[in-house]
């Protein structure tokens, strides 16, 4: 993935802050390489430590072990106004006191840029943020989106080695911060600027990154490309943090070519491709509602298959969601409503849910998920909105569980 | 309903209003004819619009009133020194402790101001606990004296309306966004530009009241010139007091407040214009 020097790499860096009773860690050890030019994003829920990152890269932080490097070189020491990374802040903290043409032309003059090309560079640049004609108004004249591109047009405008985000669409409405998203991949394809995205809204991650990290309590649990982290999240917490996950724990019961085989109760029998787990050790195990089929009749062998009842049946015109009680637990299943005439599942019918065993995946054993506690009972955990987008529409996002579920009914 | 809500605002304002007027607007109104009136104390004084009141006390006493200025101006540049420091480090660095810490700021200022006042005289006397062990030392010429001189007026005017500048400057740098020192920081600016281009313009309106919060009363102030002043460090505010327990001159004295009142609202707008100026130029200017 990474060709050459990273622009930012991190090595083992860890932070806590003075809290109650003693410290409390914000980083506990953390590694991470982003490639230049690329569009990273760290993904996480609020006090995973995400910002704290963001801020020792750009130097407001000092951390209390480990290194960062920008382009290679260790910034142990350097001051912020000395690395050559922007930051665009969650407030986007405009100076109120200078007009926007001021606010972008900041840091070029700071660094002595002449008169002539500061005033080029920044018209250039404001016209990329499609903001020309608005120099001399001042950051309480400008709409959320507008201070944003000025945020944005005054990070940029230094050429640096990385722009640093910190949750920039949080402050946006639904309908501006999905419009945003799209902006902001637009510049940073145009500038060829390595990005750096911290946020908690996992669409916001899917659909801009070309990688990203998900971060929880400190730690960095998995760092893919979008499709990778959606597709085969490794940990109990990425499983549930993005997008909706069915978690099934149990025991192997005997090995086969295809892999590890889990069974519950009479037929019920998962197969696992590439777990490590051997014959009667515990193994958990995820899979995506959305790749799990419904029906009264019993599937053919080669899929994974569970009997058992309709609990629940929600209703969400494109698709319906089910909620089945298994043997291996409650199994949530998203439907595509594309038969009209197929008569769905009702509450209390008796169903097979079944799927590819391709799409069932190991989770690591030494996963750690401070989100749940109930460890025995293995809920199906859920979180944001699927796939399908931002439903989450607050800051409000703890990475737990039923709460965004129960969302994603509503907003449907 | 409608009715009711046409009338409250007035309600409200009334008690206020009939405050002002009782304590303030009728008093004015009395003192400022005073201040045209001739006559003496035994024959009484009639009403005669002399406004030669007017002129003999910028006549007389001109020199005083420039003085009273001067010391005031000195002592508000100097509160302003010695408590930004003070108002930015309980405001940045204090942490959870920032009331504590601004309690401590008011806390001689609950001990009466005539009080605090002859206290420093105690301190600052010829052989006093500052200036004697000085002495003593060699440190200092033997006939170097502090009190009964201008600066010991200019530094008890500063020490006592420091509070006044400190919690508006305090104020002030408590509003502001956090992360604007941070983004001018993140934007090449050190420690010194990152102050003085994003940190101190925000905090300006707090120096600004404070300067009018300060300026105008110690221009009107007589007990740190009377206590800590020699015979020619008299500010006007002491020969108001003069003219007027002292000679019975109600006229002059009048005349001399009013004068006083005109020339602090002609510098308070002189300066709100400046300093407005300037906000609105902004990095630019």
């Amino acid at each position: 993935m990474q060709n050459g020097v990273p622009a930012i790499g991190l090595r083992d860096v860890a932070k806590a802050f003075p809290g109650r009773g003693g410290t409390v860690p914000a980083l506990r050890g953390v590694d991470l390489a982003v490639a230049a030019g690329e569009f990273f994003s760290v993904l996480g829920p609020s006090g995973c430590g995400k910002t704290t990152l963001l801020r020792v890269v750009a130097g407001f932080e000092t951390p209390d072990r480990g290194e960062v490097r920008l382009d290679g070189a260790s910034v142990d020491g350097v001051p912020p106004e000395r690395r050559d990374v922007n930051t665009v802040f969650q407030s986007y903290a405009l100076f109120p006191h200078m007009n926007v043409f001021d606010n972008v032309a900041f840091g070029l003059r700071r660094r002595g840029v002449g008169r002539a090309e500061v005033r080029e560079r920044v018209g250039r640049m404001l016209e990329v943020v499609e903001l020309t004609g608005r120099e001399k108004a001042r950051p309480d004249a400008l709409s959320g989106g507008q201070r944003q591109r000025v945020a944005l047009a005054r990070a940029l405008v230094n050429r640096p080695r990385a722009v640093l985000l910190d949750e920039p669409l949080a402050a946006l409405d639904l309908r501006l911060r999905q419009a945003m998203q799209g902006e902001l991949k637009r510049v940073q394809r145009e500038v060829g600027v390595t990005f750096v995205l911290v946020t908690h809204d996992q669409g916001e991650a899917l659909a801009m990154s070309d990688r990203v990290a998900v971060m929880n309590d400190g730690r960095i649990e998995q760092v893919g490309t979008p499709r990778e982290v959606y597709e085969r999240p490794r940990t109990r917490f990425v499983a549930g943090f993005v997008g909706t996950s069915n978690l099934i724990a149990g025991r192997v019961t005997e090995w086969r070519p295809e892999g590890a085989v889990l069974a519950f109760g009479a037929d019920g029998r998962v197969v696992v491709p590439d777990a490590s787990a051997r014959s009667g050790e515990p193994l958990e195990i995820a899979v995506r509602p959305e790749k799990i089929g419904i029906g009264r009749d019993r599937p053919d062998d080669a899929r994974c298959a569970l009997r058992g009842t309709v609990a629940d049946v929600g209703y969400l015109g494109a698709s319906t969601t089910y909620s089945v009680a298994t043997a291996a637990g409650d199994v949530v299943v998203y439907a595509q409503n594309d038969d009209a005439t197929r008569t769905p599942a009702a509450r209390g019918d008796r169903v097979w849910v079944s799927w590819h065993q391709r799409h069932s995946y190991a989770l690591d054993a030494a996963s750690h998920d401070d989100t749940n506690p109930d460890a025995d009972r293995r809920p199906p955990t859920r979180s944001g909105g699927g796939p399908d987008g931002a439903v989450r529409s607050d800051a409000e996002a703890d990475g737990s569980a039923r709460s965004g579920a129960a969302r994603r009914g509503g907003v449907a | 309903m409608a009715r009711r809500g046409r009338f409250a605002p007035y309600l409200l304002v009334l008690p206020g209003g009939l405050w002002l007027l009782a304590f303030f607007l009728i008093p004015m109104t009395l003192m400022a004819s005073l201040s045209l009136q001739s006559g003496n104390l035994i024959d009484g004084f009639r009403q005669t619009f002399h406004w030669q009141n007017y002129r003999d006390g910028i006549g007389v006493y001109g020199g005083v009133l420039a003085r009273s200025l001067g010391y005031a101006l000195a002592a508000t540049v100097a509160c302003a020194v010695l408590s930004y420091p003070a108002a930015h480090w309980i405001a940045f660095r204090a942490g959870r402790h920032k009331t504590r810490y601004l309690f401590l700021l008011v806390v001689p200022y609950f001990v009466s101001f005539v009080l605090r006042t002859f206290a420093w005289r105690q301190v600052l006397t010829d052989d006093g606990p500052l200036l004697g062990p000085l002495k003593d030392h060699g440190l200092l010429p033997t006939d170097f004296r502090v009190l009964d001189t201008g600066f010991a007026v200019i530094a008890g005017l500063t020490y006592n309306f420091l509070p006044f500048m400190a919690l508006p400057i305090y104020v002030a740098l408590e509003r502001v966004d956090r992360s604007l020192p941070e983004a001018a920081r993140d934007l090449y600016a050190g420690r010194a530009a990152a102050f003085a281009r994003v940190l101190l313009p925000l905090s300006l309106p707090g120096v600004f009241a404070g300067a009018v919060l300060t300026f105008v009363p110690m221009a009107a102030d007589y007990v740190n010139a009377e206590v800590l002043g020699g015979p020619d460090d008299t500010m006007v505010g002491g020969v108001v007091r003069a003219e007027y327990f002292d000679n019975g001159a109600y006229p002059t004295a009048s005349a001399l407040s009013f004068t006083l009142m005109a020339v602090l609202l002609v510098a308070v707008l002189a300066y709100a214009r400046a300093l407005g100026a300037r906000n609105v130029l902004g990095d630019a200017a």
